[in-house]
């Protein structure tokens, strides 16, 4: 393993600011909703959160040009004293992807959550739009941490900020569900923090870059391994411990929902990339990525399954959450596989974040969709969705879009991101994931297509629609849906943005 | 067996008997409580760690010091958030149970 000061210079670099900026911008915010006052809420994210989207893009192009990571040394004290903030591709990445969901998500919810001047003030809108800004922060501050325990502090104020989207209307159902949402995210934390503290005996160092060029397989760094990866997973959702995702998320109202399925649960994922590529690529052996994979495809087939057999469409929507959770941690194995043929380990860690990516802007969309399709109907039972493409045409072409996304059908993000999975399955010899990608593709795509068919079936007469839905939310939801579709061009780009700034992850770990 | 050995085991042993309870107690209070009982289990770890690091004269390491401040800050809000939902739940439902009659719940899968 090359030397990781090489990799992450300890001093700040050029456009270091931006990465505190992006930190400081969304507490600044929350803090403004809470001194302002209930009606001006709406007022402030939608001021803060355009110029989230500026600041990202900079940093997105600081980095692009300078080609290396960027990197903040807080009150100049370096690591291992000091903390850094680091921002590489996959930051860069996940970082526009987050602000360009949550301007969505907030153009959206302006019609669930209006705050008109005239209007008595209540407390769902003003929660939604605070929270709205506090997933945003704490977001910014998962893939913007440099150690263990920043990383710790950040989930934990994602875990705060999204338990309470689940029962923003306070029904007992979602406020079981939110509970036992935090049950297990509380479970999930309490482990990681355990498999900190056993880092941090054996180093002395919770640095992700010191760490790195520290960790050896000797059982305390092993243990803490396996204690953050079960922590996390709790977190992420992933089979079996997905078990409070599907009330949680189709229980909550539909822009929560999409928050919380497009980026929430990608927070605890981006930390498993994290552990796993950055911090101990050298102790994770071949079998341990076959387990970790082997879940995530009883999670595909799992997940589908049951999202085939719901009646309801929200809740065939958050079960398909958690069948594409699984596809992301098929990355493991293939970088574990593509590393030990001495083979970079590009395309499974670009095909990973990818398949994030476009699911979380897919899933974004089909959640809002919903959302609109139940505002029309006043349900949202599948068999009874006849004439929904007569009244929300754009809304039931963004559903499909998303669909084709989900199922990964040429030019969506998801077809480029499962191409790049294959490719690397197919290098390294494991042939069972590309079966599983097959079969989860066939089985997302039935569902998929019950319901776009389902609901181009035309009706006699004219229904009458529950609510009338403006057009600018139909149009914002077709608008996440295309990004989906058309992230697959992504290929074009002549470089790969994702992997600025990375190690080169190489099995040398060992000594 | 030294003082430092003890506060280990102690540590581990709330951290078992903890995680025991989370998974086995059913009620939501005894959930949170086990959850706490766990956090003062990691807690003493890094207590632990932070006698085992102590160096040029000092007492001990000051960083564990430091990170167990923050941990308990979180916990601390991690079980008011708990307790408050719970609450909520007793108010609009006169029970305190995750009971398995969910209106939208999941099927057991």
């Amino acid at each position: 393993m090359s030397v990781a000061g090489a990799i992450f210079p300890a001093a700040t670099t050029a456009g270091g600011f931006l990465l505190v900026l992006m930190l400081v911008l969304p507490v600044l915010a929350v803090l403004a909703t809470l001194v302002l006052g209930g009606r001006h809420a709406r007022t402030v994210a939608m001021l803060a959160l355009p110029s989230g989207l500026v600041l990202a893009v900079m940093l997105g192009s600081e980095l692009v040009q300078s080609g290396q990571a960027l990197v903040y040394v807080l009150g100049g004290w370096a690591p291992p004293l000091g903390i850094a903030l680091r921002a590489d591709g996959l930051s860069a990445a996940m970082l526009v992807t987050t602000i360009v969901i949550l301007l969505a998500v907030a153009v959206y919810g302006d019609g669930d959550f209006p705050m008109s001047a005239g209007a008595r003030e209540t407390r769902a809108p003003f929660m939604f739009w605070t929270l709205l800004l506090a997933v945003w922060g704490a977001l910014n501050a998962v893939f913007l941490a440099g150690d263990l325990f920043t990383l710790y502090v950040a989930l934990e104020l994602l875990t705060f900020a999204g338990v309470p989207l689940v029962c923003l209307d306070g029904r007992p159902e979602t406020l079981r569900a939110a509970l036992r949402y935090l049950l297990f995210a509380l479970f999930g934390s309490v482990l990681y923090m355990l498999g900190a503290v056993l880092l941090y005996g054996t180093y002395g160092t919770l640095d992700i870059a010191l760490l790195a060029g520290l960790v050896r397989p000797v059982p305390a760094v092993v243990a803490a391994a396996a204690l953050m990866t079960v922590g996390l997973l709790a977190k992420t959702a992933l089979f079996p411990l997905h078990l409070w995702l599907p009330p949680a998320h189709a229980g909550a109202p539909a822009a929560a929902s999409a928050v919380l399925s497009a980026l929430v649960v990608k927070g605890s994922f981006f930390l498993v990339i994290r552990l796993w590529l950055d911090v101990m690529p050298g102790i994770i052996t071949p079998l341990a990525g076959q387990l970790l994979a082997g879940l995530g495809g009883a999670a595909i087939i799992v997940g589908n399954v049951v999202a085939l057999r719901q009646t309801r469409l929200k809740l065939l929507i958050a079960y398909s959450t958690v069948a594409q959770i699984g596809y992301l941690f098929l990355m493991f194995p293939l970088a574990a596989g593509l590393v030990a043929m001495n083979l970079p380990a590009d395309p499974a860690v670009t095909g990973g974040l990818l398949q994030a990516i476009s699911h979380a802007t897919a899933k974004a969309a089909m959640f809002m969709g919903a959302g609109l399709i139940y505002a029309t109907l006043g349900h949202d039972r599948i068999a009874d969705l006849q004439g929904v493409g007569r009244q929300l045409p754009m809304t039931l072409l963004a559903f499909a879009l998303g669909g084709i996304s989900l199922v990964g059908l040429p030019p969506s993000g998801g077809f480029f991101a499962k191409w790049l999975l294959l490719t690397a399955a197919l290098l390294t010899g494991q042939w069972w994931w590309v079966a599983m990608m097959v079969v989860g593709g066939l089985l997302t795509s039935c569902y998929v297509f019950v319901v776009v068919m389902r609901a181009l079936v035309a009706v006699d007469g004219e229904k009458r629609p529950k609510m009338e839905i403006p057009r600018y939310r139909e149009a914002v939801v077709l608008g996440l849906a295309s990004v989906s579709f058309l992230l697959g061009l992504a290929a074009l780009l002549p470089t790969d943005v994702v992997l600025i700034g990375r190690p080169v992850i190489s099995a040398v770990g060992l000594p | 067996m030294n003082a430092l050995t003890l506060f280990g085991l102690c540590g581990s042993a709330l951290v078992g008997v903890g995680l025991y309870g989370l998974i086995v107690n059913p009620q939501p209070l005894r959930k949170i409580l086990a959850f706490n009982m766990i956090g003062s289990g990691v807690f003493l770890l890094f207590g632990v760690v932070a006698r085992r690091g102590a160096a040029l004269g000092m007492g001990g390491d000051p960083v564990p010091q430091a990170l167990v401040i923050t941990g308990i800050v979180v916990a601390f809000s991690a079980t008011a958030l708990a307790v408050a939902l719970l609450l909520r739940l007793h108010e609009a439902t006169g029970s305190a149970t995750l009971g398995a009659t969910d209106g939208d719940g999941a099927p057991g899968v």
